[in-house]
């Protein structure tokens, strides 16, 4: 009997995977899009050197100032980077809002190679070389942008490039009212 | 009104795939000849319908028809024509299209080449393709349908993909659905031997071809991808396990078992019901590939059109398959009864362990590649599971494999000596070892692994050569006994000598590309220079180039060696204008030895451009190899003992190899 059980192993292989396979579509989990068990927790820990030369290093008391901030992970070699990035720059010339860049497995003079040819709109950025703060924000790749209050706490977390309509809808009401 | 023609041809496959998929089954159970039959001519009537449907749209691409809502999406009229016809199977539907052809065209090739087929097992793998075939064809009619208008046509096209606008991309995914869907062909072998009830060396006999054919497929289209990311990603690398990527090798690894287990069932009519499972489980695999890259389940560098909809079919698609396949084994496989007797020191006991072990491998790769999935479903947490995984799991489990391949083809079946076979290798294992030295002395002394795998990479090349060698009586008879023996041995050895020591080729090139690569990356401006490995290069300047439909900057560097001229490298970075991305084509200037790559980066007069460049040694080796162990295994698939009417059902004649 237990030879007819063998036998049987692959079918419930099958069945446990497909269990899993089933609960991650239903979940509606989009490993693309908005949704991350970031939101609603204090920002995880941002303690990288500074980007440019001559800029203070990224601590956590950046996100910590009362106002809200944006935080956007991005690298020089990432396309989709390329097409979010005049609306960063819109943001923060247009409205005044805090961004905070880190430059995600990125060598930094090309990464800074990046912004002195595109325009920067970053208040303070940063240098995650190795990826390892990334690995502590819950990154799956670049461009990822986080919203966070006042108080540190995450109130959005955009995976991949944010859109005209996200900025509409999303960030530029969560600048005004500091919560969403 | 020809769009309409292949919609209308596509119904009428799937009532003829109906047809197919139930009558000859009722068919071969009740005996009856007539039913049988039916599933021959339903077959080539099929393979003729989707025929139709797939020409009716590479019509409508090639003709630039934007009334076709899929041609809008994945088209526009400034494309080169061979993109036209690749953005054919560009884009999910198409794809769907070209797999449904690809299943029809293997069942109409069994139905042809099926004549010496037992008539019960002909009907019952014809009706299995065709139960696989609805599958596909009902996907395509209800929820992705190419053939869709729209209303009014639109002026022009959104265009492929920029990626996918590349000779290896273009047909990289054929190659791969031929493989994917070859093993479909060994899936309805396996399941046809279970409702039969009997598996035996004949059926093994006639299995293989289908399996060498898909196998070839597979490795040549894995090959392709490997070599397009290496010169579109712009990083030097070959392979990334990229979860697309893992898609595909697991099927390979699963393929690979199955090639060799079935070797055992032909000549020792053992090792059945594990041969049967893994005809199973290697068009499982493929299928769960699919399921991975389209319902995006899994993020990967490869953008697909993903949908949970879609998913969601394929899922239940693949657990019909998968599934039902697997409840039968259950059900039947017990009964499959083995008549030897196993002795681990024998060809059979060498082949049992290259199974374990290709088995792990397949198993290593679906984990590290699901547990991302797995562990956000139960934790939350989200992780990336890249090559340092796989460096620390898949890398340590090919050294027992290789080391082994070399000595199995010396054992005799049923019972062997171990020492003898070593005794014969003895050559190979010393010049194997003296370059495994040599590497780790003269290239680089820091990385003893690397020099370790060098030494694999010879070893096997080698190890098959002696092998070789040893059969033809090289050195040991006279020129014309050899000569002899050359041209009596049959094409599967010699495809299986080729194939084993390609493999060899490949673990060179990775090795040393992976290992001992140099990489210069530094901002140049035009007139400035930088040098690797002794090679100077000059970036002379920055051209706009105006492609078909791109722009591009395309940045000659003037390669010197001592001062005299040596070549002119000139990588692009292409702006597709209609969907804004960019994508990188590199240069490489090849010897066969060693790439000189160089991929141009972001820059501008002022700043300078980036410019990375690396020398691969052996990187060219790794796609020779790949491509020659492909070779190998169509030579094995011409061998006369395995053409039309060669196999039949009576007693395996055991074969004096």
């Amino acid at each position: 009997m237990s030879r007819r059980l063998l036998f049987l192993l692959p079918l419930a292989t099958l069945a446990l995977m497909a269990g899993f396979f089933a609960w991650s579509l239903m979940a509606g989990r989009d490993p693309a899009s908005i949704g991350s068990v970031m939101v609603g927790r204090p920002a995880p820990r941002l303690d990288l050197r500074a980007l440019r030369d001559g800029d203070k290093p990224l601590t956590d008391a950046m996100l910590r100032t009362g106002k809200p901030t944006i935080v956007n992970f991005f690298a020089s070699w990432c396309t989709p980077c390329l097409a979010e990035h005049p609306l960063f720059t819109r943001l923060a010339q247009r409205d005044g809002a805090v961004i905070i860049g880190v430059a995600w497995k990125n060598k930094p003079e090309e990464a800074r190679a990046w912004l002195a040819k595109l325009g920067d709109p970053f208040l303070h950025a940063g240098q995650d070389f190795d990826g390892r703060t990334g690995l502590d924000w819950g990154l799956s790749g670049v461009p990822e942008t986080y919203l966070i209050d006042g108080n540190g706490i995450v109130r959005f977390h955009f995976r991949g490039p944010i859109t005209e309509k996200d900025v509409r809808d999303t960030v530029l009401p969560f600048l005004k009212g500091g919560k969403p | 009104m020809i769009p309409e023609l292949g919609h209308f041809a596509l119904i009428l496959a799937l009532a003829v795939a109906l047809v197919q998929g139930t009558l000859p089954l009722i068919g071969a159970a009740r005996g009856d000849a007539r039913l049988m039959a039916l599933g021959s001519t339903a077959a080539l009537t099929q393979a003729l319908l989707v025929i139709v449907a797939f020409a009716a749209l590479t019509q409508a691409y090639v003709t630039s028809d934007f009334s076709v809502a899929n041609v809008v999406a994945n088209s526009h009229s400034a494309k080169p024509l061979v993109y036209k016809i690749s953005g054919v199977w560009g884009n999910h539907e198409g794809s769907m299209l070209l797999w449904a052809l690809i299943l029809a065209v293997f069942g109409a090739a069994v139905a042809l080449f099926g004549a010496n087929l037992p008539d019960t097992l002909r009907a019952r793998v014809l009706a299995i393709q065709a139960l696989i075939g609805m599958g596909f064809l009902a996907f395509l009619l209800f929820t992705s349908n190419p053939f869709e208008r729209l209303s009014p046509a639109p002026a022009d096209g959104n265009g492929l993909n920029p990626l996918l606008q590349d000779p290896g991309l273009a047909f990289h995914p054929p190659l791969l659905y031929l493989g994917y869907v070859g093993f479909s062909v060994t899936y309805a072998f396996a399941i046809a031997a279970l409702l039969e009830g009997r598996v035996d060396p004949a059926w093994a006999r006639w299995v293989r071809p289908w399996t060498l054919a898909a196998w070839c497929f597979l490795t040549l289209g894995i090959a392709l991808g490997s070599w397009w990311a290496y010169y579109i990603l712009g990083w030097g690398g070959f392979w990334f396990w990229d979860p697309v990527e893992n898609a595909s090798l697991m099927p390979w690894l699963a393929g690979t078992a199955l090639l060799h287990s079935a070797i055992v069932v032909e000549k020792r009519d053992a090792l059945k019901s594990w041969t049967v499972l893994l005809a199973i489980l290697a068009f499982s695999l493929s299928l769960l590939g699919t399921f991975l890259v389209r319902s995006g389940v899994l993020t990967s560098v490869h953008a697909f059109a993903q949908d949970p909809a879609r998913g969601l079919y394929i899922l239940a698609f693949l657990l019909t398959v998968t599934g039902g396949g697997l409840a039968l084994y259950a059900w039947r496989a017990p009964k499959l009864t083995s008549s030897g007797l196993f002795q681990p020191i024998s060809r059979e006991g060498a082949l049992i362990l290259n199974n374990l072990l290709l088995c792990t491998l397949a198993v290593t790769v679906l984990l590290g590649t699901l547990y991302p999935l797995f562990l956000d479903l139960l934790t939350g947490n989200k992780v990336s599971v890249g090559p340092p995984f796989f460096n620390a799991t898949f890398v340590p489990l090919c050294a027992p494999l290789f080391a082994a391949l070399c000595v199995g083809p010396f054992l005799g079946w049923k019972r062997a000596e171990l020492w003898p076979a070593l005794q014969q290798l003895r050559i190979a294992f010393f010049v194997a070892v003296v370059a495994a030295i040599v590497a780790a002395v003269a290239i680089d002394s820091r990385s003893t692994l690397a020099a370790v795998a060098f030494g694999f990479g010879v070893w096997l090349i080698m190890g098959s050569l002696v092998e070789f060698a040893g059969r033809l009586r090289l050195g040991r008879a006279p020129w014309s006994e050899s000569l002899r023996r050359l041209r009596a041995t049959p094409r599967a050895s010699l495809g299986m000598t080729i194939s084993h020591a390609a493999l060899g080729v490949v673990v060179l090139g990775a090795v040393a590309t992976g290992a001992w690569h140099l990489e210069v990356i530094e901002t140049l401006k035009p007139g400035e220079k930088t040098r690797i490995a002794g090679y100077d290069v000059t970036l002379v300047r920055v051209d706009n180039v105006q492609g078909p439909n791109y722009v591009a900057e395309r940045a000659i560097l003037a390669v010197t060696v001592g001062g005299r001229p040596f070549t002119i490298l000139e990588p692009e970075r292409r702006l597709f204008t209609v969907q804004r991305r960019q994508v990188a084509e590199t240069a490489i200037h090849s010897n066969g030895l060693r790439d000189l790559y160089a991929a141009l980066g972001e820059g501008d007069r002022n700043t300078g451009w980036v410019v990375r460049l690396y020398l691969n040694p052996l990187a060219p080796w790794i796609w020779l190899g790949a491509a020659l162990c492909a070779f190998g295994g169509f030579v094995s698939l011409s061998d006369r003992r395995l053409r039309i009417g060669a196999p039949s059902r009576r007693p395996a004649v055991q074969a004096a190899e």
